[in-house]
């Protein structure tokens, strides 16, 4: 009696805590909603500035997210930033697909806009978006309007 | 004899017993490591100590979390309200107690609730002469007594502490949704944008696992090495609680320095 009494306690002890750090896991870490499900491709795009844009940002199409950044290192040959983003093969994008830099809210997060093309041919893993849109370097948007005043 | 030998003298002999202490503390965890096959191999033995560390334990971990959480919800949303940004209040709650608060104060609790009640059976079962019944009858007590006791506490540390950290999110969520006002949706979008599974829900992990090692060993170590009298046993539960909040808040450094930082 006594050790069943232990057992029951015990075993409701465990199941609270696993629940605790599924809890954790889901809901605050939102480990589920953060992985991209199914296969994917990787698709490389050269940009002159990303900005703030980190690895694991979210890649987006029309809002919806469709891939994350796996990877960022400067070519050394060009000294442009390479993007490598991991991009769900659910939803084919053109070949002549563009990708901009774009922020969410005023001072959000940076996350990679996929704007889809007219081709019929599709990307394919491995591949290179073309036509690329830097990020806004608020700096440099500031130092212009200085230009303009001064210019007035 | 001049007064600078005598200081030196006092610093050697100091010196000398911290390392004496240490070096027999590590001994006995050395101990309790080999002799860990009975736990394993009589479960009920360790069920029964995870209930005495665990199950007694989560009722003061779920409170203290539940309130820690009210007060960092409030505390938080003051403090970002004044920089425009109080949608960042669930990145902020979440961050804080899987990282820091969590692991520490169950860690915490865990010393004085389960710990001192550790030193305090083996320092009587010591004063009471039952270690000795026990080798008499060819019964190993660090197998039979202490080794149950730390993997118990072991086991215990993580659960908890993550018990901890999901009510404080409550908490948090409890003030800055339902009765502050903060948009429920942003509330989690935010959490979930800010907080990494593998950096922060594991860190928190990891750091409790550490935390409930070093309180257990210090408390299974100061009731085996007590003086078996009455005040021994009463100075050997209050180290427990001294020394056990200090290593945990000296490892939290270590850890944290080591984990988030990367020195």
């Amino acid at each position: 009696m006594a050790n069943s009494r232990f057992d029951l306690w015990v075993g409701l002890f465990v199941v609270v805590g696993v629940a605790a750090l599924f809890f954790l896991a889901f809901q605050v870490s939102g480990a589920a909603s953060a992985r991209v499900t199914g296969e994917t491709i990787q698709v490389v795009a050269y940009f002159d500035n990303i900005g703030g844009l980190k690895v694991k940002a979210p890649v987006k199409s029309a809002g919806v997210l469709v891939g994350r950044v796996t990877a960022i290192r400067l070519d050394p040959s060009t000294y442009r930033a390479e993007v490598t983003m991991a991009i769900s093969r659910a939803v084919p994008f053109p070949k002549d697909t563009s990708a901009a830099i774009l922020t969410a809210g005023l001072l959000g997060e940076q996350y990679v806009g996929l704007e889809a093309g007219a081709e019929s041919e599709m990307l394919q893993d491995g591949d290179r978006i073309a036509v690329t849109q830097s990020a806004v370097v608020l700096e440099k948007l500031v130092g212009q309007f200085l230009v303009q005043r001064s210019a007035e | 004899m001049n007064r600078g030998e005598a200081l030196l003298l006092e610093v050697g002999a100091f010196s000398r017993r911290l390392v004496t202490r240490v070096g027999r503390a590590s001994l006995f965890l050395g101990a309790v490591l080999r002799r860990s096959q009975m736990p394993f191999a009589r479960p009920r033995l360790l069920l029964r100590e995870i209930y005495t560390a665990g199950v007694l334990t989560l009722s003061i971990v779920v409170v203290s979390g539940g309130f820690v959480g009210l007060v960092l919800g409030l505390q938080g949303y003051d403090t970002l309200q004044r920089f425009g940004s109080e949608t960042a209040l669930g990145s902020v709650v979440a961050l804080s107690l899987l990282r820091e608060l969590g692991p520490v104060i169950a860690a915490l609790l865990f010393a004085s609730r389960a710990g001192s009640a550790m030193t305090a059976e083996i320092g009587l079962m010591k004063a009471t002469e039952q270690l000795d019944a026990m080798e008499v009858m060819a019964v190993d007590p660090i197998a039979r007594v202490i080794a149950p006791k730390f993997w118990g506490g072991v086991l215990v540390m993580p659960l908890l502490a993550a018990v901890f950290s999901a009510v404080g999110v409550l908490g948090g969520w409890f003030i800055g949704v339902v009765v502050i006002g903060v948009d429920e949706g942003t509330f989690w979008s935010q959490m979930q944008g800010a907080v990494s599974w593998e950096e922060d829900v594991a860190g928190g992990v990891i750091k409790s696992a550490v935390f409930g090692v070093v309180v257990t060993w210090i408390a299974l170590y100061q009731g085996w090495s007590c003086r078996p009298t009455a005040e021994g046993v009463s100075q050997a539960i209050t180290r427990t609680v001294v020394l056990g909040a200090l290593a945990v808040l000296a490892a939290d450094f270590v850890l944290t320095a080591f984990m988030f930082i990367g020195v």
